[in-house]
């Protein structure tokens, strides 16, 4: 076997019995790997209507066919399950460590049925598959959970698990791997947690081997000088991480402000963006597995009541603890995003219900009571208090742990939610870069900047410069980001190799690692397979349909380049719905399914 | 004066690229436990260390070897004959600085043979933390260390 390493292992929590399978090939080959191939699975065994918490939910790991094969930031897998928050099918992704170790173990992904009554962990020394207990970790958080489990087995085991959050049902809290790294959108956690399983530890010696190895050594070889000659993924991003963004959006006038309230121009971005966190707390940056970028921050906030070490933060927890919360205080930020990684949860929807419960306070539309002091946006206390009081789960943080949706509706204005079905979007203003408004409004796990990242070429000119500002060309360039991003996804790798290369340097890694002639375009067709499997499924769940908060539809930005825009989603919209091949609701035509060979069959036996 | 491996740990960023590029050229396939070169991790210290063979002028890989599949090639490297080797592993035991594994797949135990005098672990290091120079050539830290110096007590000249 080549690249894909040939065995999924099944895990049934209830009956406690583990089934090693041969992986499905046919699927394999049509839907890659990781994202694509475990929704596939995914979509196979569980109806759309499933309670995403219930038993009958299944969750997935999957590696990817490049995954631990030394191609450019080949490290990653996914999670995958239907999402408590969205209701879509979730999908989150994740680098660091433990998804080579997976597969040199032999298993190219995990899938887990039914729910412990007790918790439990999953125990992978290369053969030897055990489920253990679990009861002396359940209440831990990720770091003290990661500890525990190598100081059990052994430091060469790396460990993927929940903390408290997740045991806890809060909606977006997610799974950490090698302690700071998450499949973090969607609230995989919680769908882990619902199975009473707490952790995933491994270690393997087994080898991953490619169909040409020297072809494919070639391949990699051209990948990683290209990636190491691009500005953003060679230099840029490993001298100042993802929060070198922060200065260039807000210059753009496209990052969000005070719960988006305020427009798109935050005055102190710049004490909150990477330059400033290099000067001031970064220690060193860290690669992932087999990545050259290193674009990860290890960051200590030496003194003072923000004092902490950790991870990050990345651009997106930056913004939405920074500018979203009207919050410059740095070592807040800092801190807030580390709690994150701690106790597992997302913070890019963290700190945007954050944002949202500091508008509705600030309206008085939720009682002081209700959260026990004056809320108020720019407080840098409030955004560490209420992240650890989601953490524990105590007081106010129980509504928060639901999400900004659930937030808005229990206080009577769900259209304050910044979000799109149901998950919060991310650091990017839609009405300044009109393909990022189609891209959130299209993506199939709800609010998200990285089903697409209309960003690159919108605001940073990456592959190639598209005005931010029209809306001609969004939906055509859209279509091929979201197809190339779900096979990037599937492949294994990261998606900031877009940084660097295009689909002829990312497909000929693939080829040459699973051994087909397969065209540029055929392997990105694979890509767009799997777009319309998730649209179907989101389909057959009855997810809402595609649009944005009123907030972007109707009020206009008040200044900056964007000044006097809306997001003109309508016409992006048909024109997309067109090009995709579907038709004028967003549903795929029988005529795309036969191109695609999808046959989905919304399994009825989970139906409620 | 041929070419060394030196590390700087200060660098690394804990990729592990070296570990797969190693096990590729050794095996031709991706596996850190075939390399050898390991990254070591010091969490606390927020640090990490790639250790490799030191091709030792002195080696006691090479003078404990009962039937001397170990010698010194041309590129300054310690290299094993694995026609002469029996497989005692006494190498394994006698290197000082624990860089020679045994292979559980092949049963066969290897050692760094900087890659015929293009290492890879090198090569592939992004960030820089392996580098592979002369030795007598590449003053690099000392320079590093003189500039400073250079920086307080230097005058700048007119031009």
């Amino acid at each position: 076997m080549n690249a894909w390493v040939g065995t999924i292992l099944r895990v049934d929590l209830a009956s406690e019995t583990i089934t090693k399978e041969p992986l499905n090939l046919k699927d394999a080959h049509d839907y890659i790997g990781a994202r694509g191939l475990g929704t596939k699975y995914f979509c196979d065994e569980v109806g759309p209507k499933v309670d995403a918490l219930s038993p009958e939910n299944k969750l997935i790991f999957m590696t990817g066919p490049l995954t631990g094969t030394g191609a450019a930031s080949g490290g990653r897998y996914n999670v995958i399950s239907k999402s408590p928050l969205t209701g879509t099918i979730g999908a989150a992704n994740s680098g660091g460590y433990f998804a080579p170790e997976l597969k040199y173990a032999g298993y190219d992904g995990i899938i887990f049925e039914n729910a412990s009554d007790t918790p439990v962990y999953l125990y992978i020394n290369d053969d030897i598959v055990e489920l253990r207990d679990a009861s002396g970790l359940w209440g831990k958080t990720v770091y003290e959970t990661t500890d525990l489990l190598k100081e059990e087995n052994g430091e060469s085991f790396k460990v993927s698990c929940i903390g408290p959050p997740g045991e806890n049902g809060c909606l977006y809290s997610g799974v950490l791997n090698d302690k700071h790294r998450a499949a973090g959108r969607g609230g995989m956690g919680a769908v882990m947690g619902s199975k009473k399983l707490k952790a995933v530890t491994v270690r393997g010696t087994g080898s991953v081997s490619v169909a040409r190895p020297e072809k494919f050594m070639e391949a990699i070889i051209d990948a990683r000088a290209k990636l190491k000659a691009h500005p953003v993924g060679g230099a840029g991003l490993a001298a100042l991480g993802t929060q070198v963004l922060v200065n260039i959006i807000n210059e753009s006038g496209a990052l969000p402000t005070r719960n988006w309230r305020d427009g798109s121009i935050f005055d102190e971005a710049d004490a909150t963006g990477g330059e400033s966190l290099a000067d001031k707390y970064l220690v060193k940056n860290k690669g992932c597995f087999g990545c050259s970028i290193d674009c990860a921050r290890v960051t200590v906030v030496p003194d003072g009541p923000f004092k902490s070490s950790g991870e990050g933060p990345e651009y997106e927890a930056g913004w939405s603890y920074g500018a979203d919360c009207g919050v410059s205080d740095l070592a807040a930020i800092c801190k807030a995003s580390f709690l994150c990684n701690e106790y597992g949860m997302d913070p890019i929807t963290l700190g945007a219900t954050i944002a949202c419960a500091m508008e509705l306070a600030e309206m008085g539309a939720i009682p002081e009571e209700d959260i026990g002091f004056k809320l108020r946006f720019g407080d840098p206390h409030a955004i560490v208090h209420l992240t650890e009081a989601v953490g524990k789960n105590e007081g106010f943080g129980k509504i928060l742990a639901l999400g900004s949706y659930r937030l808005a509706e229990k206080y009577g204005h769900p259209e304050l939610s910044m979000s799109v079905k149901k998950q919060e979007m991310p650091a990017y203003d839609g009405r300044a870069a009109q393909g990022m408004a189609l891209e959130y409004a299209t993506s199939n796990r709800g609010g998200c900047h990285v089903r697409g990242y209309m960003t690159s070429p919108e605001l940073l000119g990456v592959p190639f410069k598209m005005d931010p500002l029209v809306t001609e060309g969004k939906a055509a360039t859209l279509k091929i980001f979201q197809d190339l991003t779900a096979l990037i996804d599937s492949a294994g790798i990261c998606l900031f190799t877009t940084f660097g290369l295009g689909l002829p340097e990312i497909a000929a890694q693939y080829r040459e690692a699973v051994g087909t002639d397969e065209t540029d375009e055929e392997i990105l067709f694979k890509g767009e397979r799997v777009w319309n499997l998730e649209k179907h499924f989101n389909i057959a769940a009855g997810v809402e349909k595609d649009t944005l908060p009123p907030r972007l539809l109707r009020e206009k930005l008040p200044s900056g380049p964007a000044a006097g825009r809306v997001a003109e989603l309508g016409v992006m919209l048909a024109e997309y719905y067109e090009l995709r091949g579907w038709d004028k609701d967003g549903v795929p035509t029988t005529e795309k399914d036969g191109a695609t060979g999808i046959k989905y069959e919304a399994k009825v036996l989970c139906d409620v | 004066m041929s070419k060394q491996l030196v590390v700087n740990p200060d660098k690394c960023a804990s990729c592990r690229t070296c570990e797969l590029m190693c096990s590729f050229e050794r095996a031709k396939v991706f596996n850190p436990r075939l390399s050898a070169v390991t990254v070591i991790d010091y969490e606390e210290a927020l640090t990490s260390v790639p250790v490799m063979c030191m091709q030792c002028e002195e080696a006691s890989c090479l003078k404990v070897c009962p039937v001397g599949a170990i010698s010194k090639d041309g590129n300054g490297a310690v290299v094993m004959n694995n026609d002469k080797c029996i497989v005692c592993k006494m190498c394994v035991s006698a290197c000082p600085l624990g860089n020679i594994s045994f292979s559980p797949i092949s049963r066969r135990v290897f050692k760094c043979d900087l890659c015929g005098g293009d290492p890879k672990c090198a090569r592939f290091c992004s960030p820089g933390a392996i580098q592979f120079v002369d030795p007598t050539e590449s003053p690099g830290r000392k320079k590093a260390v003189a500039e400073r110096f250079k920086d307080v007590f230097g005058e700048e000249v007119p031009s």
